[in-house]
């Protein structure tokens, strides 16, 4: 049992689950330094987030940009590429997709939303294109070229839907609230419970889970991302075009991105608006490391930080706690699951050489390779 | 657009310029120290964000302008040594470490905003001190010796940080550990110590950056109100080749930039304001393209330090 609890294995998902604890820990301090029953702020938030039907359409609508997201950062992670972009990404792709769809208005429903979505993902492809080419060619560092592909694409949004995009009934009835005109309802996705927002793109999002994982462990190209992203010296060696699968890393995070607020077009606001993004570019990041950077992982690490934002709201509105609340919290996980992963690697060294040392003692063959991966 | 060129304009834009690289610059130079260390640390942002709050809930509760600096100093090294556990004794990712670092100022200094202060009104912060004497010299007064004391205390940095990196014992210190810490640790020197000290130290200025806007620049304290510039003074260090001239030159080069956009919006130049913001952010991107010199790169940074056994 001891043994088993030092495993690598059982702290590969322990530890992330504590991290989020002791994240909730501070954060409830904090609350009681504030003077809020932090009790109470944490229950209402638990009740918002998963108590009820209708708060479970909730946190599965708001889960489904926050898989998508989580899917790209899991692909340009593990090519060895740290992608912050994701909020622009977003933006840029809600930007093509709206603009898209309200140009061929008139293409049969179920046509229009594909061409949608994929305008979407290619639109955010590209925009991640633009970090992954500069940190191929140039080693521009995309940690940086992606936090200010996020602020051009925010004034690109502010410009786009005060001017050129701005929907004409608001021109019209003078409020002038930025926004773009209504997409035709024939392509809207598909509502899976009204009255709730949960809509058929949370299907989606984990059908991709799936094939992100399909794609990453079971086809030559994940095999090679994989490896630039462990060791871009033994790629290069074995002859792979390493800043190729740096920029394809980049830019497959950026069309899971856009995919996210083409999906959030379609599904839930049928039109593009400011504060669409709603920072699941970061949140995402927060669900792609909780669920250790695995697609799979991403489902339910997504599941659990929709709620979170979802829970976060009915806090604020019930109990007065600020929702900002859950971004500090996000970023508290953030830091302590990155750094328990030194107990991981300690761990796996260990096993190691507890291995080596069982070998040894048994006159068996020696073990070559002292951990996995 | 007529009168875009006459020297009072001119003389406005530099004016600006001078004024609005305060932040860049104890950002910068702190986060410099921390990197010629080879520790990255990307929580600037958040840090700054806490500092500006930290400096102007000091004022608002009607503390002297100076112990809102000092309490955003003590935030800043505070938030440095929860930094420096996770990156250096934790030898966590810096890339995303410090985006953590980021989110978590963000949240907070969002939270405490609206519990402790609720809407943000203005502030009396440090007044203009304009230098006697200097400040009548023509052009070069108005320009340089016509701003708030934070502004004057970010340019002495300059001076000091060439100094402190390249003409004391700790400095060298520095500079060793972050080109090559095995070497350094076979010295005697203590590696993880002065990253301690490096990123607990560029953390305090990331604070006092924060207070320079807060109680220097703006005398007022909004939510994300650094908008990305914290991000924006990591990369002028690798634009600067972690020296302090070159980040003196980047700091300048960027703050001239955004003066520029600012005074066009104020002349009515006929450049949509949304996409005159966008130039600082592409300038960054295109000086990290072109500017960069990698070979100046400390060899170790991002690189946690472990003795070998």
């Amino acid at each position: 049992m001891a043994r088993f609890l030092r495993s690598p294995r059982f702290l590969e998902i322990a530890l992330p689950i504590a991290a989020v604890l002791a994240a909730f820990m501070i954060g409830g301090v904090l609350l009681w330094l504030l003077g809020a029953n932090p009790f109470e702020a944490y229950w209402v938030l638990l009740g918002g987030a998963f108590g009820s039907v209708s708060a479970l359409a909730a946190t599965l609508t708001k889960m489904t940009p926050l898989l998508l997201v989580a899917l790209g950062i899991c692909i340009s992670y593990r090519g060895g590429v740290i992608n912050i972009g994701g909020e622009g990404q977003i933006i840029v792709g809600a930007l093509a997709a709206t603009a898209f769809a309200l140009w061929l208005r008139d293409l049969p429903g179920w046509l229009l939303l594909t061409l949608t979505l994929l305008v979407g993902a290619l639109t955010g492809a590209a925009w991640g294109a633009i970090a992954g080419v500069l940190k191929a060619r140039l080693n521009v560092n995309e940690i940086l070229s992606t936090v200010m592909l996020n602020a051009i694409a925010l004034q690109l949004m502010n410009f786009l839907l005060r001017g050129p995009m701005l929907d004409p009934e608001q021109i019209a009835a003078g409020t002038n609230i930025a926004q773009s005109e209504a997409l035709p309802r024939t392509m809207w996705l598909l509502r899976l419970a009204p009255p709730t927002l949960l809509h058929a793109g949370i299907i989606l999002a984990l059908v991709l889970a799936v094939l992100v994982y399909l794609l990453l462990w079971r086809t030559t190209i994940g095999y090679r991302i994989r490896t630039v992203g462990l060791n871009p010296s033994a790629a290069r060696y074995a002859g792979m075009p390493v800043p190729f699968y740096v920029a394809l890393s980049l830019i497959l995070g950026g069309a899971f991105a856009g995919l996210a607020g083409a999906v959030e077009v379609a599904g839930v606001q049928h039109r593009m608006l400011e504060g669409l993004s709603g920072g699941y570019g970061f949140s995402g990041i927060v669900a792609a490391l909780f669920g250790k950077l695995h697609p799979l992982g991403a489902i339910p690490a997504a599941f659990l930080f929709g709620g979170l934002l979802v829970g976060a709201n009915k806090m604020q509105l019930t109990v007065q706690v600020p929702s900002a609340l859950i971004t500090a919290i996000n970023g508290l996980v953030v830091m302590f699951v990155v750094a328990s992963e030194v107990y991981v690697r300690r761990a796996r060294r260990r096993t190691g050489r507890e291995a080596a040392a069982a070998s040894l003692q048994s006159d068996a063959a020696p073990v070559t390779q002292a951990s996995t991966f | 657009m007529d009168n875009l060129l006459n020297t009072a304009t001119l003389i406005g834009i530099a004016h600006s310029g001078v004024r609005l690289a305060t932040p860049y610059l104890y950002a910068a130079i702190g986060e410099m120290f921390g990197q010629r260390s080879g520790v990255l640390n990307l929580g600037v942002e958040g840090v700054m964000l806490m500092g500006a709050f930290a400096a102007y809930y000091g004022v608002f509760l009607g503390a002297d302008p100076w112990l809102g600096v000092l309490a955003a100093l003590l935030i800043g090294a505070l938030m440095g040594l929860l930094m420096a556990v996770i990156s250096v004794t934790m030898q966590a990712e810096q890339g995303i470490s410090g985006i953590g670092l980021s989110l978590f100022g963000l949240g907070l200094s969002s939270l405490l905003l609206k519990v402790l202060v609720g809407s943000p009104i203005s502030i009396q912060g440090f007044p203009v001190w304009q230098i006697p004497g200097l400040s009548q010299i023509p052009i070069v007064g108005p320009i340089f010796f016509d701003h708030d004391v934070l502004v004057y205390i970010a340019y002495l940095l300059v001076p000091i940080s060439l100094f402190v990196l390249y003409r004391t014992t700790f400095g060298l210190k520095v500079r060793a550990v972050g080109q090559n810490p095995e070497a350094a640790d076979s010295l005697g020197v203590r590696v993880n110590a002065v990253r301690y000290a490096t990123v607990i130290l560029g953390s305090a200025l990331a604070g006092m950056a924060g207070a320079s806007l807060s109680v220097g620049l703006l005398n007022i304290f909004q939510e994300n109100m650094t908008n990305g510039l914290g991000f924006i003074a990591v990369a002028l260090v690798y634009f600067g080749g972690w020296r302090p001239i070159g980040v003196l030159l980047g700091a300048l080069l960027f703050s001239t930039v955004s003066a520029f956009q600012l005074w066009m919006q104020v002349l009515g130049a006929p450049i949509p304001p949304d996409l005159a913001v966008m130039l600082p952010y592409i300038l960054t991107i295109v000086a990290l393209a072109v500017g960069v010199k990698q070979i100046r790169q400390p060899a170790a940074l991002t690189k946690p330090y472990e003795r070998g056994e």
